[in-house]
């Protein structure tokens, strides 16, 4: 936890608007997160009215980015943050982008779920390695937003970590899904839904990791983005030194 | 001298460099360090040229120390704002560049001021000639009560020049370069004291460029003036650089992040933290800095 926002400003207004504002974006984050676990949900357990509601909830995210992205640009134009907090203000304005993508993208798994239960009847072997995947991004997202509330640089930095195994199970499904669509060529309409889905569960993942960079950025003041996770790592243990 | 510390200056700002400069005291070492850590960005303090070096300086006013150990290095024809709380030492210090010090009695001062290389204090030095070299501006507008021209014109008739062609040059390009010229030009004889504060902020600006300084001082010249006069006055500052140096003292944060290119954060009479200004306002490396900035002083 970096310390220094622990500290309150001279000015108390200023204190409330930037607590607001976190706050609303830590229930962003919650909301995102639901609608990713209802979205797998729906479609491993093949429930339509859990993928409607994912569906239809994907507007309140949408509220929330609106809402948040006015807050901040309120606090630039009577605040001037400047130092820890203006690097929160930009944090901020950058993860609710993604979180806002990760709530499409939950939406678009809702979607194919749905195509899946309705058209598709026959077995689907490969909806255990779409859970296996679907726990590790969520558990990503989860960790992501976890680091933010604690604005911890290091746990940040472990869940940027995991990026490249999201990456790893997304190709190894790809491979599996092709061996269906080679096996029977009536899997290939199902399987094509399945490789959306996976896909989302890619694209959230890197989401996940984009928030991790701007807590990093938050905490430390070095922006990680385009850097080597190795380099990173160098990076925040030397300022620690 | 200059050019050591010019060049220790370059290694110690790169980024796996180990300096084996053995010339260099411990505390400036130090300093640099202040300036280099927590900042990704590589400071450009190290390519600049030098204009003012400040090593282990001391002010006492009677027994009480003002300024302790202050260690800086001032670029040639950039602006430098000095920062801090009421009482920090941040226009004690700006004075001690042109010796106005001097003119209170209990002040004693150790420690070295060089400026182009020359030690300041030196028994060798004409204060007039440094002040000459080294204007100031204060926060108050202080014309003198006499015409806009003879304002202007005043550095140069003491130094006895009397030729109206060469003081109708200065007086209109001192006025130009103090964007002033195009509202007084047609009333260059009216007393100074009809102008506007800001107005007179910038005549004021306009005598201390006059008579071609090195380095201009300024000391809170806006914190008198509106928000339009302080931005043509922040627009000049901007302009001003090019031929001047410019070392200036604001209570403004904001005004000090807009037209710096370097900043330093003084606290209790000690140089917190010195860097380029973007890199002080978004990741200062001082805690201390820190709090001053987001306002959470106090």
């Amino acid at each position: 936890m970096n310390t220094n926002f622990k500290k309150q400003h001279i000015s108390k207004q200023f204190d409330d608007e930037l607590q607001n504002v976190l706050g609303e974006v830590l229930a962003m984050g919650g909301l995102a997160e639901e609608q990713l676990i209802n979205a797998l949900d729906s479609l491993l357990e093949g429930d339509i009215s859990l993928a409607t509601g994912v569906i239809d909830t994907e507007i309140k995210v949408n509220t929330y980015e609106v809402q948040i992205d006015q807050s901040c640009t309120r606090i630039l134009a009577r605040r001037q943050p400047a130092a820890t907090d203006l690097r929160l203000i930009m944090a901020i304005t950058k993860t609710i982008t993604d979180l806002e993508r990760i709530g499409d993208e939950a939406q678009k798994i809702a979607k194919r779920g749905l195509d899946l239960t309705e058209k598709h009847s026959g077995p689907k072997a490969y909806y255990i390695s779409i859970k296996a995947m679907g726990t590790l991004v969520t558990h990503m997202l989860h960790d992501a937003l976890d680091a933010f509330a604690r604005m911890d640089s290091k746990s940040a930095l472990a869940v940027a970590n995991k990026e490249p195994e999201s990456d790893d199970q997304y190709a190894a499904i790809m491979r599996e899904l092709i061996t269906y669509m080679m096996e029977d060529a009536r899997n290939i309409s199902g399987a094509l839904d399945a490789v959306w889905v996976v896909r989302a569960l890619e694209r959230i993942g890197d989401h996940a990791r984009n928030i991790c960079e701007y807590i990093i950025y938050l905490v430390e003041g070095v922006d990680v983005r385009h850097v080597s996770l190795d380099k990173v790592e160098r990076e925040i243990v030397n300022q620690d030194d | 001298m200059q050019q050591n510390k010019a060049n220790m200056l370059e290694e110690d700002t790169g980024e796996e460099a180990v300096s084996e400069n053995t010339d260099s005291t411990p505390t400036h070492a130090m300093n640099l360090g202040g300036i280099v850590s927590g900042s990704d960005n590589k400071s450009d303090l190290a390519e600049e040229k030098i204009c003012i070096e400040v090593n282990n300086f001391n002010l006492f006013y009677g027994q009480d120390q003002a300024l302790q150990d202050i260690n800086m290095v001032i670029p040639e024809k950039k602006v430098t704002a000095f920062i801090g709380p009421s009482g920090c030492g941040k226009s004690t210090l700006l004075r001690c560049f042109n010796r106005m010090n001097d003119l209170i009695d209990t002040v004693s001062v150790n420690g070295e001021i060089k400026i182009d290389g020359q030690d300041i204090f030196d028994k060798s030095i004409n204060v007039a000639e440094l002040r000459r070299r080294v204007g100031m501006v204060f926060q108050k507008p202080n014309p003198f009560p006499k015409s806009i021209y003879e304002n202007v014109a005043y550095g140069l008739r003491i130094q006895g020049v009397n030729d109206r062609r060469t003081l109708d040059a200065v007086v209109e390009k001192s006025l130009k370069g103090a964007a002033l010229w195009d509202e007084v030009k047609d009333r260059l004889d009216d007393l100074a004291m009809g102008l506007s504060g800001g107005q007179q902020q910038r005549l004021v600006i306009a005598r201390a460029i006059a008579i071609e300084p090195e380095i201009i001082l300024l000391d809170e010249p806006a914190s008198a003036l509106d928000p339009i006069s302080t931005l043509k006055i922040e627009e000049l500052i901007y302009e001003l650089k090019e031929k001047f140096t410019i070392v200036i003292v604001t209570h403004n944060m904001q005004q000090a992040a807009r037209v710096s290119d370097y900043t330093a954060y003084m606290y209790l009479g000690k140089l917190i933290e010195f860097t380029d200004t973007s890199t002080l306002f978004t990741n200062p490396a001082e805690k201390m800095t820190e709090d001053y900035i987001t306002g959470r002083y106090g």
